[in-house]
């Protein structure tokens, strides 16, 4: 099966980091993803610009409006993602734990749909 | 749902495979003492076959028909819960599923009554006081993320197992609670849901051999559901533990209880179930409430507050150290405690604080600070059988 593991952090908290702090956190990443992708879980991933870069696009009644901003205000706020290949929910949660923003934020866990 | 069909599709093409090989075979090799664990062995291995064959890296987890499957085979085991499961494997990895963390808690119990414990959906219904739609709704949402999600069907790895068997614990614990609680309902479908409760237990016992916690928490459950006779009079009034009537629990339990959680106390893995079937025990085997070990008692909630540090087991723990310590002193050491904890501020709305409090007053001889404490206790308290027992208390000091 495949998975979408979503993360979700505070932003605030990662652009008050330190540069040493800052590199620490990059060097944790480089080294899950080369860890994921040795054991052959890994089908994408990537990091997102912050939330200020945002923009939502809504169709209504035909009428196009775009705005300034993400779908929803929230605490904690979608900075990146890995696509992953898991056995089962089980195997993605293990997968999950391992991303480093799992100690300071969230990760959700989304299966992807089969269409068969 | 799509899966669902084609499952379908494949049990009764696996069906008629085992009927075609028992209409070849019973007839030479005779036939087998379990014709119908027998054919259902079959059906099952043909459509394990089939599935081998046809997993792929994408392949949905066959969870859900496995599910239907063996909650079908579970009832027809049901008339002998204490004998050999036919696949203690299987029976292992479904309590897992249906306990899964990825599930909500209410859909955690639900299924695992469903599925385990073999009570329909509106006994389920029933018992959690839902509507049988709302029941009916929560099984199938959770099947389906079982289905959806890829929830496993398996038993959890060994580095996993600690922290998902918790869950597994927990479930039964609360599936017991639910029957144990006095509120009202139907009083049968209670005691049915205890009786669940312990057998969960007892089948998770035996799967998980020597694990201290199952035991202690199968231990726990007995010895409370042995004193069920007497906790509640023929008015449906709560009977206090030491008005109940000794000669009429079940000591036969008690003493299987008691000696099976020695055992495991032995293995030295203390853990909160345990620590409370100790407890229980202490209480289950003492001959009369005066005879009841209370500095024993207090020692073990002093343990359970390390492990598992909360307001109610500080309460609980006041109470014993009021009995410990004698009618004098233990009394006002008691009453100390109490204040602490009201200190504290998490239990001041919690009615069985200030019950706690007008219990030790009146048997201090305080009564009008008793009577307070009862007529705060009775603001509280939401369960009718407990407040029926308040007020009494209440009325027996005013005169």
């Amino acid at each position: 099966m495949q998975f979408l593991l979503l993360i979700y952090e505070n932003e605030s908290i990662i652009a008050n980091r330190d540069e040493q702090s800052q590199a620490q956190v990059i060097q944790a990443y480089a080294e899950y993803t080369k860890n994921i992708k040795d054991s052959g879980n890994y089908v994408g991933g990537d990091a997102l610009e912050p939330v200020a870069t945002a923009t939502s696009v809504r169709i209504r009644g035909g009428e196009r409006t775009i705005t300034d901003g993400p779908f929803a205000e929230t605490a904690e706020q979608l900075g990146g993602y890995y696509m992953v290949e898991a056995a089962n929910l089980d195997e993605a949660i293990e997968l999950a734990a391992g991303i480093p923003a799992a100690k300071t934020g969230c990760i959700e866990v989304r299966p992807v749909m089969v269409w068969n | 749902m799509r899966l669902t069909q084609r499952d379908l599709q494949l049990a009764e093409d696996a069906a008629a495979e085992a009927y075609a090989l028992a209409i070849q075979r019973w007839p030479t090799e005779g036939v087998p003492a379990r014709p119908g664990a027998w054919l259902t062995t079959v059906a099952r291995n043909r459509i394990l076959d089939r599935h081998r064959r046809e997993r792929t890296a994408r392949d949905k987890a066959p969870a859900v028909a496995q599910l239907a499957e063996l909650s079908a085979q579970e009832r027809s085991e049901r008339d002998d819960p204490e004998s050999a499961p036919a696949y203690p494997d299987e029976r292992l990895a479904l309590i897992f599923t249906c306990c899964h963390p990825a599930l909500g808690t209410e859909a955690q119990v639900a299924l695992t009554l469903r599925t385990l414990g073999g009570l329909s959906t509106v006994e389920i219904a029933r018992a959690f006081l839902v509507p049988d739609a709302t029941m009916a709704q929560r099984l199938v949402r959770a099947k389906k993320k079982i289905q959806r999600a890829g929830i496993p069907y398996a038993v959890p790895t060994p580095e996993q197992l600690p922290e998902r068997l918790r869950g597994v614990l927990r479930v039964v614990y609360l599936i017991f609670n639910e029957g144990y609680r006095a509120t009202s309902g139907d009083a049968l479908l209670r005691r049915e849901l205890c009786g669940e409760a312990i057998r969960l237990a007892a089948v998770t016992r035996r799967l998980l051999p020597d694990t201290p916690e199952v035991v202690g928490l199968w231990a726990l459950l007995r010895l409370h559901h042995a004193r069920r006779d007497t906790r509640v009079d023929a008015a449906g009034d709560l009977v206090l533990l030491e008005d109940q009537d000794r000669t009429r629990w079940h000591h036969g339990e008690i003493a299987e209880a008691a000696a099976a959680l020695e055992a495991a106390m032995r293995l030295r893995a203390p853990g909160p179930y345990q620590l409370q079937a100790a407890i229980a025990a202490l209480h289950a085997t003492a001959r009369a409430p005066e005879d009841t070990d209370w500095p024993q008692i207090v020692g073990l909630y002093t343990l359970l507050m390390r492990l598992e540090p909360s307001p109610i087991v500080r309460l609980n723990r006041a109470a014993a150290i009021a009995m410990a310590r004698g009618p004098h002193f233990g009394l006002d050491a008691g009453l100390r405690e109490l204040d602490a904890i009201e200190a504290d501020g998490s239990l001041t709305r919690y009615h069985l604080l200030h019950a706690a409090r007008a219990d030790l007053l009146r048997r201090k001889g305080v009564l009008d600070g008793a009577a307070k404490a009862y007529a705060r206790a009775l603001e509280l308290v939401s369960n009718a059988a407990e407040r029926r027992y308040l007020e009494r208390r209440l009325r027996a000091l005013e005169n």
